[in-house]
């Protein structure tokens, strides 16, 4: 039995550049054994070519890489993936064309010279856990999108490895699909019993399956947390506004003790959860922590946490409307948030800030680890 | 991790510790080493060999004084301008012709567009000394057609076709398909709303072929010229079997005369010909290349042009035309093969296949086509072997040696045969390093010229269908563990398979009835099919010739049928004309 604690999965300072571009620009972490992370990002954040290099298909340009505190790739040389053991489904699934369901599962089987009896048992058992038992004469061609998933994951987990990579692999599925393979992905996880990282530009596919998110931006690790943490407590302005559609306000920071900052917001005075220390911050919230101020009664005009805008547009949707709000006093883009009523534009609405969060501005964002591998400095890029 | 979950468990491999050690790409810098060695020995050494040797000093010891002699030589002078006129002359021929049926084809509604084509494309198909021979045969005061005609050359008068211009002509209508084929693609792309355009505003019909849809093909045409230009330099078999008798020389037949006359000592000497031929096959393409990237104008994307209106004079006409250049000579050719004796004349009571008969009965004929059949075959499962790994480090892992090496193997098809066969005497007639046996005068220096000219017809279509395919079906071997050799051939080789099998049978049909490398290249005991169509007709025994060619050509078409046959055990897409 492996410690629990002991991190499978390590890179420091992992680099790789393409023409001269940084794909990933010095990117550590470290995640636990058993854990299913996701990589997330946009397009061309560098997720899949980290994925790459973890795998062993791409050589990085600087930078460690370990598997069990053994290093696969480093100063002192590359493991090839051959020897590398792990699983990978690919985008396209990468099914052998020429080889049946049964061929494609025992084709690694065969490589890694199992017994016939052992193989045999092996091509049952992933069948039956993908459930394709009596597809194993299937070629590629006759199978539909989600069964050649479905196949492609059947092959990696036939050799028991104890990382599966996976790149993208709902891309190619609809909608109605992605939803069944993700509840796939989650039993075949704690099936398995093995470490599943999963590259996705999709954060609800990464919500819905991941103990553990990655955002990638840029070719820079911008945080690694559960999926709560990245939500509530984003470490930097791009997590903040890419997770769930976030909002950040330029606020300035008074005072901050005992994760409570105290801050300005366009002259009013409010305290919000955060660890900003005084100076120019960030105020990080979603449309679900606003909601309209009571307008009418004695509390009126009273409240504390108040911002106020003037409507711009509304759309009716879901039974509300949502609406969009030039906030006055403060000099950024709109804010959105539900509203009970059709109002004129220009109207003047008080709104109340339920939650949030704040971080400085202008931070290092330098991302804090799960399993708390040291801090990364980050080189001028 | 909780064992509650619904479904088998699978358990975990034990995790293996293996400690940090230098990438294994060591199988792929073994093969890229077995490639480049292959490469080294059968194409730069012997090109290499024919540069140095031409640029040699002469015997009294000055720069390039080799390559100034033999330059200042009147035959030199000769040979060039003949070279540059019958090429020029053929070329002029074969755009006319090629534009014009491409023209034809593609404005006029047919009754039988496939047949038509095919007809026009058999020129290409036919090898050269097989057409010259056709050609002879029609032309000649025997012939068989002109001679039921009344319009045959009285007996006794030199053929016409022994002068510059029935090399001109034999050579223009064998390389009329490169225009044709040139010219019909262009035409292809040019879309159907520019013609309406034109035909709205109301511009006559041949005004919109000269002045809105030649221009637009002009780029094309001019790069089907150039190539059928570098192709009448490098032809060996029409000069040789028209020119040599008539008097007329070119360089191709020049080289072969000296070697013939002097020995492969001569090889020296006539290297700095083959170079002049090099030079203006190499100008030619660039040329080429030239017009194609800078005359052509980017043309939208749009429905093709469909020919609508029928026009039966000019279909007739076409068919005739047809008839002359590809029907009529093979004709005749048929026609003298079974003709009993020369001079005799065709009737249905003189013909007989006494001819077959006796050239089957001959034993070096018999052995020209052993020969010939190991040959093509040989090459061909080699070209196979050694292309599908070629192509697996050209794509998936490309690199400055490799791609240098994927340039340099398509000199030998680029350059005329007559260059190749010098440089393979060069390189291979004195002993060979360390074992200290020569080549020359062996099978082997033909399998090698062989490979080196006819590499490219695999490694083409090969690397076409690798760049298709999806890294990541290689990625995913590797993730599983297979090691280079297990995933060239378990994952690499079938992907790529139908592309290897289509080039393997091309190579099989061209380098059947091959001459240009043969005669240069052949010894006793060690002829080929094209050799000995030579050979007879050069000793005056043009019936023998006629039947050998015949029988060859037969013998190529039913290959192609027999492949066609088996097809169905085939995987799919492996015949060119099947899909």
């Amino acid at each position: 039995m492996r410690e629990p604690a002991l991190p499978q999965l390590a890179a420091r300072h992992l680099s790789k550049a393409f023409n001269g571009v940084r794909a990933v620009d010095a990117v550590s972490f470290s995640i636990p054994d058993g854990a299913f992370l996701a990589l997330l990002g946009p397009s061309g954040c560098g997720k899949t070519t980290l994925l790459r290099m973890i795998a062993g298909l791409e050589k990085p340009d600087g930078g460690e890489l370990l598997f069990d505190d053994v290093a696969v790739a480093g100063p002192r040389g590359v493991l090839p993936p051959e020897a590398r053991r792990l699983g990978m489904v690919f985008q396209s699934y990468a099914l052998w064309p020429n080889m049946t369901v049964r061929g494609n599962i025992e084709f690694g089987l065969k490589v890694q010279k199992l017994a016939p009896d052992e193989r045999r048992r092996r091509i049952e058992e992933v069948l039956e856990v993908v459930g394709l038992s009596g597809y194993a004469a299937r070629r590629p061609h006759e199978l539909s999108g989600g069964q050649r998933q479905r196949v492609a994951l059947a092959r990696s987990l036939a050799l028991r490895p104890g990382l599966i990579l996976l790149d993208e692999p709902l891309a190619n599925l609809d909608a109605h699909l992605r939803e069944a393979m993700l509840a796939e992905f989650r039993r075949l996880h704690s099936v398995s019993g093995a470490t599943f990282i999963f590259v996705t530009h999709d954060q609800e596919e990464a919500m819905a399956v991941a103990t553990h998110v990655a955002v990638m931006h840029r070719g820079r690790l911008e945080q690694v947390g559960t999926p709560e943490d990245l939500y509530r407590r984003p470490q930097s302005e791009v997590v903040a506004r890419f997770i769930g559609r976030g909002r950040t306000l330029p606020v300035e920071v008074l005072a901050s003790a005992d994760g409570l900052c105290t801050l300005d917001l366009a002259g009013a005075v409010l305290k919000v959860a955060g660890h900003a220390p005084a100076g120019p911050g960030w105020l990080c919230f979603h449309a679900s922590d606003l909601s309209p101020a009571p307008q009418r009664g004695p509390l009126a005009g009273q409240l504390a946490g108040q911002l106020a805008g003037e409507v711009v547009n509304q759309i009716f949707q879901n039974g509300v409307y949502a609406s969009e709000l030039a906030p006055l006093g403060i000099d950024v883009e709109t804010i959105s948030l539900a509203l009970p009523e059709r109002l004129a534009p220009g109207t003047r609405v008080e709104v109340q800030l339920s939650g949030g969060w704040v971080i400085p501005r202008r931070s290092s964002a330098t991302p804090t680890l799960a399993g708390g591998t040291p801090a990364t400095a980050r080189s001028p890029a | 991790m909780a064992a509650e979950t619904a479904g088998p468990r699978i358990r975990r491999a034990p995790a293996t510790a293996p400690g940090p050690r230098k990438e294994t790409l060591g199988g792929e810098r073994l093969l890229l080493g077995l490639v480049l060695a292959y490469v080294l020995f059968t194409t730069f050494w012997p090109l290499a060999e024919l540069f140095s040797a031409a640029l040699r000093p002469g015997e009294d010891g000055r720069t390039l004084g080799l390559m100034r002699d033999v330059l200042a030589s009147r035959a030199t002078g000769r040979a060039l301008w003949g070279s540059l006129v019958t090429s020029g002359l053929a070329v002029a021929l074969s755009t006319v012709l090629g534009v014009g049926l491409a023209f034809a084809v593609s404005l006029i509604r047919l009754r039988s567009p496939a047949a038509l084509v095919f007809l026009i494309l058999t020129p290409l198909l036919i090898p050269s000394q097989t057409m010259a021979l056709a050609w002879i045969e029609l032309a000649g005061s025997g012939s068989p057609i002109l001679g039921a005609l009344g319009l045959a050359p009285a007996p006794g008068s030199a053929n016409p076709l022994y002068s510059t211009g029935g090399i001109a002509l034999v050579m223009g209508i064998e390389h009329m398909p490169l225009v044709f084929i040139a010219t019909r693609a262009a035409l292809r792309t040019v879309p159907a709303d520019l013609i309406e355009a034109a035909r709205v505003i109301g511009v006559p019909r041949h005004r919109i072929a000269a002045s809105v849809v030649l221009p637009l093909v002009a780029p094309s045409i001019l790069a089907g010229a150039l190539l059928a230009f570098t192709a009448a330099i490098g032809n060996f078999g029409v000069p040789a079997l028209l020119g040599i008798p008539g008097r007329v020389s070119v360089l191709t037949t020049l080289i072969y005369q000296r070697l013939n006359g002097f020995g492969p000592s001569a090889a020296g000497q006539v290297a700095v010909l083959a170079l002049i031929m090099t030079v203006l096959a190499a100008a030619a393409l660039a040329l080429r290349s030239l017009a194609l990237r800078r005359l052509a104008v980017p043309l939208p994307a749009g429905r093709p042009f469909e020919p609508s209106r029928s026009s039966p004079v000019g279909e007739i006409v076409l068919w005739l035309v047809v008839l002359v250049i590809a029907v009529m000579p093979l004709a005749a050719l048929v026609m003298t093969a079974l003709l009993p004796a020369i001079g005799v004349r065709f009737g249905l009571d003189t013909a007989s296949l006494a001819q077959f008969a006796a050239v089957l009965a001959n034993a070096a004929v018999r052995r020209a086509f052993a020969n010939s059949l190991l040959l093509s075959a040989g090459c061909a499962l080699v070209a196979v072997v050694v292309a599908v790994p070629f192509a697996y480090l050209a794509v998936r892992r490309p690199g400055w040696l490799v791609r240098a090496l994927d340039v340099g193997v398509e000199a030998p098809w680029v350059v005329p045969g007559t260059v190749v066969a010098l440089g393979m005497i060069l390189a291979f007639l004195p002993p060979l390093p360390l074992i200290g046996v020569s080549l020359y005068g062996t099978l082997a220096i033909l399998l090698i010229a062989y490979l080196a000219r006819f590499l490219p017809l695999v490694l083409r279509p090969v690397t076409a269908a690798a760049q298709t395919a999806d890294p990541a079906l290689d990625e995913a071997a590797r993730i599983v563990g297979a090691g280079l050799a297990r995933r060239l051939a378990c994952v690499f080789l079938p992907g790529v398979l139908p592309a290897a099998v289509a080039g393997a049978m091309l190579v099989v049909m061209t380098a059947l009835n091959e001459l240009t490398l043969s005669a240069l290249l052949w010894s006793s005991g060690h002829e080929t099919i094209g050799v000995m169509v030579f050979a007879l007709q050069y000793e005056g025994n043009s019936t023998a010739a006629a039947a050998v060619a015949v029988l060859s050509t037969g013998l190529v078409f039913a290959l192609c049928a027999a492949a066609n046959a088996g097809a169905r055990w085939l995987p799919e897409r492996i015949l060119p004309w099947r899909q």
